[in-house]
């Protein structure tokens, strides 16, 4: 019998240096006085930068830890994502900190935790790392829903976001076990050959459905959205800005992973309930907004019925369709920092006002940032030639490829009536009287708010070289 | 009687649904539900240690092991956020977590 030996670590590096960093910066931060929190929230970004340049330069594709870890082009495609989600999240709210007397030097060291745990996510190649790397990222997610501790709102939103959370992971580890007392096996491969191999047995069909459930959950698709529009409400900005980012797109990479991945040859078994969730996604997403007046609610909503969207390119499990995913993540992540740069920057009198009310003739009062937020706005609407309209035409292609008639029509109609809160937000920017003008936006705002804008607009030109780069990532599975 | 894979299941899943319903049915106390959340864990560990047991696999058992870990830092977690609650509210019965709607 062999001794153990040391798996390798290079493919593991980037986590690495988030897990390292973080516990460094616990250490600085406790040591560190009263200017903590702006120190270790620089310091942060510098972990995570140079985490996305391992990532990028030093680690080669690979498994490690007996094939519970992987590093394949789709994983490296969503963690770059991740990365730059949550780098944004922390960059966006260093105003946030200065002006709101935010002083919690805790927040960028748990985003940097809930960072490597999505990072985890993504790479989890077995269900038990499935499992750690969710638990990971929740357990963070939750604490960081409830950091502002003596609002009642952050607090509320923590408690419902934990006890939802908590039964999702519930029903996800329900699935896995039976998934694994069916299958023998924990291990993605083990797994994709026990299913291929013969008939599938009820036993694994309701595991699948169960794992499905916890995840959806975690990407808040319809019917486990219920949590989406409070957390999102009632935890501080800057929090929600990181949710609605960063957690999404790695739990949508570890749906994608584990259904075109493992569960792969039972894909007539799940592929009517990602049909039944993208739908449900999508129509709720549109009709529920349109009578929000909080913009963060607003959000909420359009962020449920953008996984509703994505998911329709999962739903139909082919090559185009995984591609579809990817380039509508991206996108996703560029409008929706965008939109809360914008968010973030709604302060009057030294409070933040969250209403959509308050945005009313923005257009006059900062006509650029509201020229910008309108194009944003169209592009979450899908309108051409933004961003927005190719990430959606891409995953329709895809369905319409599967033969996923019904689900193409519903979803196109549903992007109609999205459309229309959308521009009734264009609306209010730019024919309402105005109200009084915001206070100056703060430079790293401006900063997000152009490179996200600069994306969208720009992105006809480089949709090209994206789609490829995608079409890559989508390859690691066909 | 001989005791089966079966038996063990049946237990498992009658936990996983008492846990699931205590989760939604109670409308009293946030600690019923942490409870719930842990008979729903407790349900899991059932299912993975009579599987591994009956399979001669140990990876169900060493998975059931990481839960059990993974369990206890949710809990507290979840105690702490309680904790937090109740000092901004006073109150920690379901019915009261409702300044958020709509």
């Amino acid at each position: 019998m062999d001794i153990a030996t040391l798996p390798s670590l290079t493919p593991f590096l980037p986590e690495l240096i988030l897990g390292v960093g973080a516990l460094v910066l616990l250490m600085v931060g406790v040591f560190s006085g009263a200017r903590a929190t702006s120190l270790v929230s620089t310091l942060a970004v510098l972990v995570i930068i140079a985490a996305g340049l391992a990532l990028l330069f030093k680690t080669p594709d690979g498994e490690t830890f007996n094939a519970a870890f992987v590093l394949d082009p789709f994983a490296r495609f969503f963690k770059i994502l991740a990365l730059i989600g949550s780098g944004f999240a922390i960059v966006m709210s260093s105003s946030f900190i200065k002006r709101e007397k935010f002083e919690h030097f805790e927040y960028p060291v748990l985003i940097l935790l809930a960072t490597l745990g999505m990072m985890l996510m993504i790479s989890a190649n077995d269900l038990i790392s499935v499992y750690l790397g969710l638990e990971l990222q929740s357990l963070a997610l939750y604490v960081v829903a409830a950091i502002n501790r003596d609002s009642e709102k952050s607090t509320e939103a923590g408690l419902k976001y934990f006890v939802l959370g908590a039964l999702s992971s519930g029903m996800l580890l329900y699935g896995a076990s039976l998934v694994y007392g069916f299958t023998d096996h924990t291990q993605f491969a083990g797994i994709a050959t026990a299913l291929a191999a013969g008939p599938i047995s009820t036993g694994v069909v309701f595991g699948i459905v169960l794992f499905i459930a916890g995840i959806a959950f975690k990407v808040s698709a319809v019917p486990f959205h219920m949590w989406t529009p409070d957390v999102y409400e009632g935890a501080p900005t800057p929090v929600t800005a990181f949710f609605a980012a960063a957690p999404k797109a790695a739990a949508m990479a570890m749906f994608v992973r584990a259904l075109v991945g493992p569960f792969g040859p039972a894909i007539g078994e799940w592929q009517q309930v990602v049909t039944f969730i993208a739908i449900a996604s999508m129509v709720l997403g549109a009709f529920a907004a349109i009578g929000q007046t909080n913009i963060k609610r607003l959000m909420a909503y359009s962020s449920i019925g953008h996984m509703g969207f994505a998911l329709v390119g999962l739903a139909a499990g082919n090559e185009a369709g995984v591609q579809g995913v990817l380039i509508y993540m991206a996108t996703y992540l560029a409008m929706t920092l965008g939109s809360f740069a914008v968010i973030l920057s709604m302060r009057r009198n030294g409070k933040m006002v969250e209403t959509t009310a308050d945005l009313a003739g923005m257009s006059r009062t900062h006509p650029v940032t509201a020229f910008i937020f309108a194009m944003l706005l169209f592009s979450l609407a899908g309108i051409p030639p933004l961003a927005g309209f190719f990430a959606k035409f891409y995953v329709f292609l895809a369905a319409i490829d599967a033969h996923l008639y019904a689900l193409s029509v519903i979803g196109v109609l549903s992007s109609v009536v999205g459309a229309y809160y959308y521009l009734r937000l264009v609306k209010i920017m730019y024919f309402d009287e105005p109200v009084a003008a915001f206070e100056p936006m703060s430079g790293e705002l401006r900063v997000v708010l152009g490179l996200s804008g600069a994306f969208v607009i720009l992105f006809v030109l480089f949709a090209g070289q994206i789609g490829a780069v995608a079409g890559l990532a989508a390859k690691t599975f066909f | 009687m001989e005791i089966g894979l079966s038996h063990y299941l049946s237990v498992a899943a009658v936990l996983f649904t008492i846990g699931v319903f205590g989760i939604f049915l109670n409308r009293k106390n946030v600690i019923v539900i942490l409870m719930s959340v842990e008979l729903i864990l407790l349900a899991v560990n059932i299912n993975f240690v009579a599987f591994s047991s009956f399979q001669g696999d140990l990876v169900g058992q060493i998975f059931a092991l990481l839960v059990l870990t993974v369990a206890a830092a949710e809990a507290a977690i979840g105690l702490a956020i309680l904790v937090v609650y109740y000092r901004n509210r006073g109150s920690i019965a379901v019915e009261d977590i409702n300044l958020m709607k709509g």
